[in-house]
C-alpha cells in the first residue's frame, strides 16, 4: 500500500504569491461585507486615511501627521493580514482541489452513439468535455476514463492510484456495488461500457472546488451564530467608543480620532473575524486531505457533534474478509477425507471464503477430476452450496441449520460431537460451515474473522469522545456478540437487512442523536441520506453516493473516526480562537485607556500597569500588536487545534488555560515588547 | 474579630441558611406540590381566578405568557397614572399632599411597575396613603411578575420537548400568596415591634426639648417596607430610605431588612436545583453569583472601614471608618454591605447614602447594577445570568469540539441573536443616555446647572449611576443628582421600561424557543454545565464583556476620583 502524501507545507511561495494577490482583491467592501468585523475595520481604515488628509490640510487638533500616517497603515496591514489567511486557506484548498481535478483533464472518449452516420452503436472518439450525462462510453485496456460514471456492461481492473493515491488495481462490474468509475481512473484490462452520471461542472470535486472557493461558500449555521455574537461584540464596542467622545468632553479631556479608532479596533474581535472564514475552509481542505469530499461545510461541522457510528464489520472491524482457520472432522469420519470433501466443495465457490477453505485444505485445485461434476451455487432459500460428482456423491456445504434440516429430512440425525464444535466455534466468534455427503455429517469447518490491530485502541478514543460505536454485521448474533467485545464497539446490529440499519439510524435520532455511517450499496442509500452524516464510498453506486453528504475517495470504512476528529477540531479551533480574541481585550484596555486620559486625570497612570512609554507608543502598541497576533495565528487556524479525547470538562479546562488564561497574559508581554520598540521614536 | 465584620458575616450566613429551605418550598409551589399553605390560600386563590375568569391549569406557550405578562402591565400602568395624577382629591390623604405632575407619573409608575422604585419624589410630601398603598401593590405584584417570569424558565429548561409551559396567571398569583405574602407578613411583624409606624394617622405634632413644633410623618410603613425589603423593590416609605429612623429603626430591623434583600433571590435559584433536579448546577450559580458579589462586596468594606483619605490626611482620626452619610447605628461595614447587596440585587433601597461612599465603593456599588445577575433582582436576577450562561456554553461548547448545547438543547442563530441583542441592551441604555446628558451639560453649563452639585468626575459619576440604577431597574440614587425635572423623569423612565421588559422577553424566547427543540442526551464529549471550570467560564464572561466594558466610563467617574 503505497499512499500518495498530500501534506504539503503550509506556507508554499506558489500559493503565497496567489493569497497576497487576493489580500488586495478581497478589500472590495461589497467581499468585505460578509465579514463585518473586518468590514467596521474597513471603515475605520478609510477614516484615518481622511483623518490623514486632514491634517495634512492644516488640522492641528489630531496629533502629527506621521503618527496618523503610521496608525492608518497598521489598520492596512490588518484588513491584509485577515484577507490573506482567508486567501491562503483558499489557495491552499483549492490547490489541493486542482491536484485532484487535474487528472481529469480532457481525455479522449470514445462516446458511443446510438444511431451513427453509418452503424447502430457507432463508436466515435470526442473530448470528455462534450460528454453529457446519460451518454454512454467506451473503456479499453490502457484508456483513461474521461468522466465519472457506472458500468453498464462489462467488468475491467482499474488503477486508481490517481484518485486515491492506492496502488493495487480494483475491480469494477457492471451491477452490483462496485460500479461506479472515476473519471481519471485507468483501466488495465478488459472492456466496459459506461453511463456519464454527471453533467460537466456538477461532479462531486468540482462541487466541493465550489465549496472552498468563495463564490458559492455559505456560512455553516454554527459560523452564522458565532458571527452574530462577534457582531454583537462589536456593537457593544461600538457604544463603548462613541459615548467616549461626550465623556471625554464631559471632562475637559480632548481624544483624538486616532486614539478613537484604534481603541475601537484594538477592542472588537479582529483576530477571530479575521480567522474565522479560514478556520472554516481549512476544515473542509483537512477533510480533503484526508481523501473525503465533503459536499457542504456543514457536513464537517456535524461530523464533530456525532453520537453514534455504524460500522461494517468487514473492512472496519476486521480484516477483509473470514478464513477457514480449522477443519473439525465428525467423531467416525477419517479426517483426510472430510479435508477432501470440503476443498470439492469449494471448488467452484469464488467467495473468499471458499477460496481460504481450498486453501487450507493444502490441496491443488488442478488434482481434481471434476468432469461431469456438477456445482450448485449457493441460494439464499437453501443457504448451502456444494458439487454433485458424477459418482452420484453429493457434497454440500452450508449454514449449521440448513444441513440439520437438510438431513434430518432424510432421517439421518446430526452427530452430537459436531452440534457441539458447532456451538463453540460460534460462541468464539467463528463462523461454522458444516459439510455433509449424501445427507451425511462429515464435520464442520471454522471460519474465522482477523480483527484490525490498533482497532480497540480507536474505538476506546471514540468512547472518551463520547461516540458510540454500533458494528452491523451480516453474522449471527452470537457471533456478532463475540467480535463487538473482542473488538471493543458498543452495540451490535446482526443478521443486518439494508433497513436494519436505517431503523437503527431512525430510533438513534428519535433518541436525539447524532448518527453517522458509511455505505456503498445501493440499497445503503436510503440509511446514507436518513444518517446524519453518511459518508459514501467511492467505489460504490452513484445513488449511494447522492444520498450522502461525504464521498471517502480510500474506500476506507475506518474514515469515519478521522472524520469525526476533523469535525471537533474545527469547532474547536472556532472556540479557542473566539476565546483567545476576546480575553485579549484585558490588556488593550489596560493600554488605551490610561493613554487616553492621562493628560486631564495623571492620577490614571496608575492603570499604566504595563509601564508604557508615552500615550502614542501604547496605542500604536497595542494596534500593532491586533494586527500581528493575526498572520501570528495564521499555521493554528489552518492545522487545527489539536483534538485530545481526555473528556469535555477537561479538554475545557485545557483550552480555558491555555486560550483564556494565555490570550489575558500574552498581549500584556506583547504589547510591553512593542512599546519597547515603539519608545524609540515615539 | 471586629463586631462590624462579625454583624455582616452573620447576616450573611443567616440569610443562606434561610434561602435553602425556602429554595425547596419555592420549588414546591411551583411543581404544584402540595405545602402546608395550601389549606388556608387555595381558597383565596379560586377566588382570584373565579373573578378574573383566568383558568390556572391552561397551559401557554412563552409567547402567550410573555402577552399576558404585557397585558397586566399595561392595566397596571394606566391604573398608577390615574392614581397618581389625582391623590390630591382621592381618599386617604390626611396630610394634604399634592398628586403628581404628568412627567413624574410617568417616571413614578414605570419606576414602581419596573420592579425599580426609582423615586424622583420625597413619600412624605409627594404621595397620598392611598399613593403609597398602590406604590406597595405595585411591590407585589412587579416582584411577583418577575418570580412568574423565572418559573416559566426553569420550566422551560427541564429535560423534555414542549411547547406547554405552564400557566402564567397561576404562576404570578403563587408568587404573590404562597412566596411575598406569607413573608411580608412575618417581616413586617418583626419591624412593627420594633418600633416602625403601622398607622393611616396623619403627621404626628411633638414640641421639641428647644421649644419647636416638629411634624413627624408616619403612616403604614412597616408593611411597605417589608414588601420593600423582599421584592427588591427598594422604594422607600420616607424620602431618606432606610436611612430614616422610622423604617429602620435599630440594628436588628436593619439585619432583617438586609437579609430580605437577597434572600428570594438566591432561594430562586436554590429552587431551579430542585426543579430541574440538578442541585450541582444550582451550586455552580450561586457560587458564580458570590464569587461576583464578594469582589465588590470584600473592597467596599474595606474601603469604608479605613475612612476617606482627605479627612485622615488632615490629621482627624477615623475609628468608625468613612462616615459621611452613614448612619451611627448601623456603622461602615454593615453600611458597605448593604450598599453591595442593594446594587448586586435589584433592590435599591439604601441605609446609607452612596453619594458619600469613598469613589471605589461608588465603582463597586455601579459595577453590581452594571452586572445586574450576581444574584439579581427577585426572578430577573436568574435570567439576566442565564443570557450569560448561554453566551459562556456557546463558546465553550466550541472549545470542546461539539456545537454548543445547554442542558440537552442545542443553542444556535436564533438563540444566540436574542442573547447578543439583551447582553449589549444594559450597555447600551446606561453609556447612550449618559453620553446624552453628558453632551447636554457640556454644551450648555449655565441652562443644566441644577442637574450637578457635584463638578468633575463626581458629577460624572452621579449621571452614570442615574442611569446604571435606571437600566438595572434597581432604583437607588447617587444622590446629588438635580432629577425631579422632566429630562430626568422622562429619560430614566424609558430606559426603565425598556431595560425591564426586554431583558424578560429575551430569556423567557430563548427558554421557550429552547423547550421546543429536541433533547440531546448527554455523552462524554457533552460540556458539564455544573462544574467549577464552567463557573469559571461564566465568571470570565460577565466580567469581560459587562464589566470591561465600562472600563473607559469608569475611569473618567469613580476611578479618576480615587486617584484625584
Amino acid at each position: 500500500m503505497s499512499k500518495r502524501t498530500r501534506q504539503n507545507k503550509l506556507f508554499e511561495p506558489s500559493l503565497v504569491k496567489e493569497a497576497l494577490k487576493q489580500s488586495f482583491v478581497k478589500l472590495n467592501p461589497r467581499i468585505m461585507i460578509h465579514n463585518p468585523v473586518m468590514f467596521t475595520v474597513e471603515i475605520c481604515t478609510a477614516f484615518m486615511m481622511g483623518v490623514c488628509i486632514w491634517i495634512f490640510a492644516g488640522e492641528k487638533s489630531q496629533g502629527g501627521l506621521a503618527y496618523n500616517i503610521l496608525i492608518f497603515l497598521i489598520l492596512f496591514v490588518t484588513l491584509l493580514f485577515a484577507n490573506f489567511a482567508e486567501a491562503i486557506a483558499e489557495a491552499r484548498g483549492k490547490a489541493q482541489a486542482d491536484s485532484l481535478r487535474k487528472t481529469r483533464e480532457d481525455t479522449p472518449a470514445k462516446k458511443v452513439f446510438p444511431v451513427g452516420e453509418i452503424y447502430v452503436d457507432e463508436v466515435k472518439i470526442v473530448p470528455s468535455s462534450q460528454l453529457k450525462k446519460g451518454d454512454v462510453f467506451i473503456c479499453e485496456t490502457g484508456d483513461t476514463i474521461p468522466m465519472d460514471g457506472e458500468i453498464i456492461e462489462g467488468l475491467a481492473t482499474i488503477d486508481e492510484s490517481a484518485i486515491t493515491g492506492e496502488s493495487a488495481p480494483v475491480i469494477r462490474e457492471a451491477g452490483g456495488d462496485k460500479s461506479s468509475v472515476t473519471g481519471g481512473t485507468k483501466v488495465l484490462s478488459d472492456r466496459i461500457k459506461v453511463k456519464v452520471t454527471t453533467s460537466p461542472g456538477e461532479s462531486f470535486l468540482d462541487k466541493m472546488i465550489a465549496l472552498v472557493e468563495g463564490a458559492s461558500r455559505q456560512k455553516t449555521p454554527n459560523e452564522i451564530a458565532l458571527t452574530i455574537l462577534l457582531a454583537g461584540f462589536t456593537i457593544i464596542f461600538v457604544i463603548v467608543c462613541v459615548t467616549l467622545k461626550p465623556f471625554g468632553d464631559f471632562a475637559s479631556t480632548p481624544i483624538t480620532m486616532a486614539a478613537f479608532i484604534s481603541l475601537f479596533v484594538c477592542l472588537i474581535p479582529t483576530t477571530i473575524g479575521g480567522l474565522l472564514s479560514a478556520i472554516g475552509i481549512a476544515g473542509m481542505d483537512r477533510a480533503l486531505r484526508a481523501n473525503v469530499i465533503t459536499k457542504s461545510g456543514k457536513a464537517v461541522e456535524t461530523a464533530g457533534d456525532l453520537d453514534t457510528l455504524l460500522l461494517d464489520k468487514t473492512g472496519t472491524i476486521t480484516i477483509g474478509n473470514r478464513k477457514a482457520t480449522n477443519f473439525w472432522p465428525a467423531s467416525n469420519i477419517d479426517e483426510k477425507i472430510f479435508v477432501e470433501a470440503c476443498a470439492l466443495a469449494s471448488l467452484a465457490d469464488e467467495t473468499p471464503e471458499g477460496k481460504s477453505i481450498v486453501e487450507l485444505s493444502g490441496m491443488n485445485p488442478n488434482t481434481f477430476s471434476t468432469n461431469g461434476a456438477k456445482f450448485i451455487p449457493f441460494t439464499a432459500e437453501t443457504r448451502s452450496s456444494g458439487i454433485d460428482m458424477p459418482n452420484g456423491i453429493h457434497i454440500r456445504k452450508g449454514a449449521f441449520d440448513a444441513i440439520r434440516n437438510m438431513v434430518g429430512k432424510s432421517g439421518n440425525h446430526f452427530p452430537v460431537d459436531t452440534e457441539e464444535r458447532v456451538k463453540t466455534i460460534s460462541s468464539n466468534g467463528g463462523t461454522p460451515l458444516v459439510v455433509s455427503q449424501d445427507s451425511t455429517v462429515l464435520g464442520v469447518i471454522e471460519l474465522q474473522d482477523i480483527i484490525k490491530p490498533g482497532i480497540q485502541e480507536r474505538f476506546e478514543r471514540l468512547r472518551k469522545m463520547g461516540v458510540k460505536t454500533v458494528m452491523v454485521t451480516g453474522d449471527n448474533p452470537l457471533t456478532a456478540k463475540y467480535i463487538a467485545n473482542k473488538a471493543g464497539v458498543d452495540d451490535f446490529i446482526a443478521e443486518a437487512k439494508p433497513e436494519d440499519k436505517m431503523n437503527y439510524i431512525k430510533k438513534e435520532q428519535q433518541g436525539g442523536k447524532l448518527v453517522a455511517m458509511m455505505g456503498d450499496g445501493t440499497n445503503d442509500a436510503p440509511a446514507l441520506a436518513q444518517a446524519d452524516v453518511g459518508v459514501a464510498m467511492n467505489s460504490g453506486t452513484q445513488a449511494a453516493k447522492e444520498a450522502g453528504n461525504m464521498v471517502d475517495l480510500d474506500n476506507d470504512p475506518t474514515k469515519l473516526i478521522e472524520i469525526v476528529e476533523i469535525g471537533k477540531q474545527l469547532l474547536m479551533t472556532r472556540g479557542t480562537l473566539t476565546t483567545f480574541s476576546i480575553a485579549n481585550d484585558v490588556a488593550k484596555y489596560f493600554a488605551i485607556v490610561p493613554a487616553l486620559f492621562i493628560v486631564s486625570i495623571p492620577g490614571l497612570q496608575a492603570l499604566n500597569i504595563m509601564r508604557l512609554h508615552s500615550p502614542e507608543s501604547a496605542i500604536l502598541s497595542a494596534v500593532i500588536f491586533n494586527a500581528i497576533i493575526i498572520p501570528l495565528l495564521i499555521p493554528l487556524a489552518l492545522r487545527g487545534v489539536t483534538y485530545k479525547p481526555i473528556g469535555a470538562s477537561a479538554l475545557l479546562r485545557r483550552n480555558l488555560f491555555i486560550y483564556g488564561l494565555g490570550g489575558i497574559i500574552i498581549p500584556f508581554i506583547g504589547i510591553k515588547l512593542i512599546d519597547t520598540l515603539v519608545a524609540i521614536w515615539f | 474579630m471586629n463586631t462590624e465584620i462579625f454583624g455582616v458575616i452573620t447576616m450573611y450566613v443567616l440569610m443562606v441558611l434561610l434561602a435553602i429551605p425556602l429554595g425547596r418550598y419555592i420549588a414546591k409551589v411551583f411543581e404544584g406540590q402540595r405545602t402546608w399553605l395550601d389549606p388556608v390560600l387555595n381558597p383565596l386563590d379560586k377566588l382570584f381566578f373565579k373573578l378574573s375568569g383566568v383558568k390556572p391549569e391552561k397551559e401557554m406557550n412563552w409567547k402567550q405568557h410573555m402577552l399576558a405578562l404585557l397585558t397586566i402591565n399595561l392595566v397596571w400602568f394606566l391604573f398608577s397614572m390615574f392614581v397618581l395624577m389625582n391623590m390630591s382629591w382621592l381618599p386617604l390623604n390626611p396630610d394634604a399632599n399634592p398628586s403628581m405632575s404628568a412627567d413624574l407619573a410617568f417616571n413614578t409608575t414605570v419606576s414602581f411597575i419596573s420592579n425599580t422604585n426609582l423615586q424622583h419624589y420625597s413619600g412624605e410630601s409627594g404621595v397620598s396613603y392611598l399613593g403609597q398603598l398602590v406604590l406597595m401593590l405595585f411591590q407585589f405584584i412587579s416582584a411577583a411578575a418577575g418570580i412568574a417570569v423565572c418559573a416559566v424558565v426553569f420550566n422551560a429548561m427541564k429535560e423534555r420537548t414542549t411547547e406547554k409551559l405552564g400557566n402564567f396567571y397561576s404562576y404570578f398569583v403563587k408568587s404573590c400568596t404562597r412566596i411575598l405574602l406569607p413573608l411580608s407578613i412575618i417581616v413586617a411583624i418583626i419591624l412593627a415591634f420594633n418600633g416602625m409606624p403601622m398607622t393611616f394617622k396623619g403627621k404626628e405634632t411633638f414640641i421639641s426639648l428647644q421649644g419647636d413644633t416638629v411634624n413627624v410623618s408616619r403612616g403604614p410603613a412597616a408593611a411597605m417596607v417589608a414588601i420593600k425589603q423582599l421584592g427588591t423593590n427598594g422604594g422607600g416609605f420616607f424620602g431618606a430610605n432606610s436611612a430614616h429612623p422610622l423604617e429602620n429603626p435599630n440594628y436588628l430591623t436593619n439585619m432583617v431588612e438586609n437579609i430580605c434583600i437577597i434572600l428570594i433571590p438566591i432561594a430562586l435559584v436554590f429552587s431551579l436545583g430542585h426543579i430541574l433536579k440538578r442541585k450541582k448546577l444550582a451550586w455552580m450559580i450561586f457560587g458564580v453569583m458570590t464569587v461576583g458579589f464578594l469582589m465588590f462586596l470584600i473592597p467596599s468594606i474595606y474601603f469604608e472601614m479605613k475612612g476617606n483619605p482627605s479627612i485622615t490626611h488632615l490629621g482627624i482620626a477615623q475609628n468608625l471608618g468613612s462616615m459621611e452619610g452613614k448612619e451611627v447605628r448601623f456603622g461602615s461595614a454593615a453600611s458597605a454591605y448593604w450598599g453591595i447587596t442593594t446594587t448586586v440585587t435589584s433592590n435599591g433601597s439604601v441605609n446609607a447614602m452612596h453619594d458619600s461612599f469613598t469613589p471605589l465603593t461608588g465603582m463597586f456599588a455601579m459595577l453590581g447594577m452594571m452586572i445586574n445577575s450576581f444574584y439579581g433582582g427577585v426572578g430577573v436576577g436568574y435570567l439576566n445570568f442565564y443570557i450569560y450562561i448561554i453566551i459562556a456554553v456557546f463558546i465553550s461548547g466550541l472549545m470542546v469540539g461539539r456545537t454548543p448545547e445547554f442542558l440537552g438543547k442545542k443553542i444556535e442563530a436564533k438563540e444566540m441573536k436574542i442573547a447578543t441583542i439583551i447582553a449589549l441592551l444594559h450597555t447600551f441604555l446606561i453609556l447612550a443616555f449618559t453620553a446624552l446628558s453628558s453632551h447636554l451639560y457640556v454644551g450648555d453649563p449655565k441652562t443644566y446647572a441644577g442637574w450637578l452639585n457635584n463638578p468633575g468626575n463626581h458629577g460624572f459619576s452621579e449621571m452614570l449611576y442615574e442611569y446604571t440604577s435606571s437600566s438595572a431597574n434597581n432604583g437607588s440614587g447617587f444622590e446629588g443628582l438635580g432629577d425631579g425635572v422632566p429630562f430626568w423623569n422622562i429619560t430614566c423612565g424609558l430606559v426603565m421600561i425598556i431595560a425591564r421588559y426586554l431583558p424578560i422577553i429575551g430569556p423567557v424566547a430563548i427558554a421557550g424557543i429552547l423547550a421546543k427543540k429536541k433533547y440531546v442526551p448527554e455523552t462524554a464529549g457533552t460540556l458539564k454545565t455544573d462544574t467549577l471550570t464552567f463557573g469559571i467560564m461564566v465568571l470570565a464572561v460577565i466580567m469581560i464583556v459587562a464589566a470591561l466594558s465600562f472600563f473607559p466610563a469608569l475611569s473618567l467617574g469613580p476611578i479618576g476620583e480615587y486617584f484625584h
